[in-house]
């Protein structure tokens, strides 16, 4: 391991990979990664594998879609000798409430500005798409076509790989133990494998960033909580696109290799980064699918797992660097969505790092805005 | 033995891309897990986990008891959805 680095990015999963190659690729020499387990074993690795431009703020929309729009060329443009397997079959949002319909509504004018090609659908078509699902206890639905199926460890690896080739050194089962702060500005990076000393900093440890802003003494507003999700037996194809509902808390998709995955989240779970799994969850998921798409209770469940959504007061993601700790970045908070906005992650914060002129404006993502409490509020998080 | 051997009959992977992956530094089951999907399918790694695993350990010169497998995660074995939701109703 380098024991000096220009910067250093704590955290290897899409956030972490992301913002290494941009950096490599914009000419920065001497980036070094480190990942308390392996690669994507993180949040991005326990994620739905799923990615969407329906969102209802413009933030989230504008960042969805250009990460989408890198996604479909991610093969070619990270050189990737396997496939990070695209399948943009749609993603199928259902509301059982009237409430919820006209959120569906908002969220639509906003993403419509913001070039999204999303559409407010009858319970008729929305069964024209997906024939086997419960219209009876259902109001309407909305529909993009542009989302889907993307493999998360294969995107990562992507990354990772391209990342690598540009000289990136990347160190698993690597933990940063202590940030070393001198004068008001990081100097180094403490792990159970040696210091590094650095002047640069990335915080992409999501679920657990919290812990890595409390060595530079800086408070963050976010929490991690888990989710659950499990995985049935491949079957032949029988659904395109993924079935989300916010209020019957559920999304379920057909993975490309025929397996349904399909995961939920609770509100009242304990804050204390447990990813252990639950029986309450595969009961409650098991009495959810067989009310919303019946014929996939016939499917065997074969895995249950969790992973930890970072959460932000406004279910968007912090991208900033302190205020108070000259160069310590953050690229945090992802609330469940930080696997979708990977590649702009990468793009805005090496450009932050780089002090270059920002591709998209993320300064409304800042980490002020807490303090002021105007929040514009994701209202779509599964 | 035959590098074209299937080793993990859920997923269809040989032998030679398990030991290729290794060679690539995919050390651990896990990360050979994320790339090939290994022990993610109907046996949950109940056929194909103690070849890999051995594969690893060849490879690094570790004890094969010392190579960590995947976590366990339940169920023990594939339950259908309806019998859990009937269940969880009564």
């Amino acid at each position: 391991m380098k024991n000096i680095a220009d910067v250093v990015i704590i955290g290897g999963g899409i956030s972490g990979c992301s913002t290494a190659y941009n950096l490599a690729k914009k000419g920065v020499k001497n980036i070094v990664v480190i990942e308390k387990n392996y690669i994507c074993s993180g949040s991005t690795g326990r994620c739905g594998a799923g990615v969407r431009m329906q969102w209802g703020t413009e933030m989230n929309c504008k960042i969805a879609k250009q990460s989408i729009e890198f996604y479909e060329h991610a093969n070619e443009i990270l050189e990737y000798d396997r496939d990070v397997d695209f399948k943009q079959s749609g993603y199928l949002l259902i509301a059982d409430t009237d409430k919820e319909i006209e959120q569906f509504k908002k969220n639509i004018e906003v993403q419509h500005a913001c070039g999204i090609p999303s559409k407010m659908l009858t319970l008729e078509e929305a069964r024209e798409i997906v024939p086997y699902l419960n219209t009876s206890i259902l109001k309407g639905a909305a529909f993009c076509e542009k989302d889907g199926f993307l493999n998360p460890f294969h995107t990562t690896d992507a990354f990772y790989k391209a990342a690598k080739r540009l000289g990136v050194e990347f160190n698993t089962f690597t933990e940063a133990t202590g940030i070393r702060v001198e004068k008001g500005r990081v100097t180094g990076v403490e792990t159970n494998k040696g210091f590094i000393s650095t002047n640069i900093v990335v915080n992409a440890a999501n679920a657990y960033s919290k812990n890595l802003c409390n060595m530079v003494n800086l408070d963050i507003p976010v929490y991690s909580e888990r989710h659950q999700i499990l995985v049935t037996e491949p079957v032949e194809p029988m659904q395109g696109p993924m079935v989300m509902a916010f209020g019957l808390n559920l999304y379920v998709q057909q993975s490309p290799e025929g397996s349904f995955i399909m995961g939920r989240g609770d509100v009242n779970e304990p804050r204390d980064l447990r990813i252990t799994s639950s029986w309450h969850f595969i009961e409650e998921m098991a009495k959810t699918i067989d009310m919303v798409l019946p014929p996939i209770s016939k499917l065997r469940v074969i895995r249950q797992w969790a992973g930890l959504y970072n959460m932000t007061p406004d279910k968007q993601p912090i991208y900033d660097k302190s205020e108070e700790v000259e160069g310590f970045y953050i690229a945090v908070g992802f609330s469940g969505h930080g696997f979708m906005f990977g590649p702009i992650t990468g793009i805005v914060m090496s450009e932050m790092i780089l002090g270059e002129k920002p591709t998209i404006d993320v300064s409304m993502l800042n980490l002020n805005r807490f303090k002021t409490g105007k929040l514009l509020l994701e209202p779509s998080v599964v | 033995m035959d590098e074209n051997t299937i080793i993990c009959r859920c997923s269809d992977v040989t032998l030679k891309e398990v030991r290729e992956l290794i060679s690539e530094g995919y050390v651990t089951f896990d990360e050979i897990k994320r790339i090939t999907r290994i022990g993610m399918g109907p046996c949950q790694g109940k056929t194909c986990g103690q070849l890999v695993m051995r594969e690893i350990a060849n490879a690094t010169g570790q004890n094969i008891k010392d190579v960590k497998f995947q976590t366990n995660r339940p169920p023990v074995v594939g339950v259908k959805l309806g019998l859990i939701a009937e269940e969880g109703r009564r």
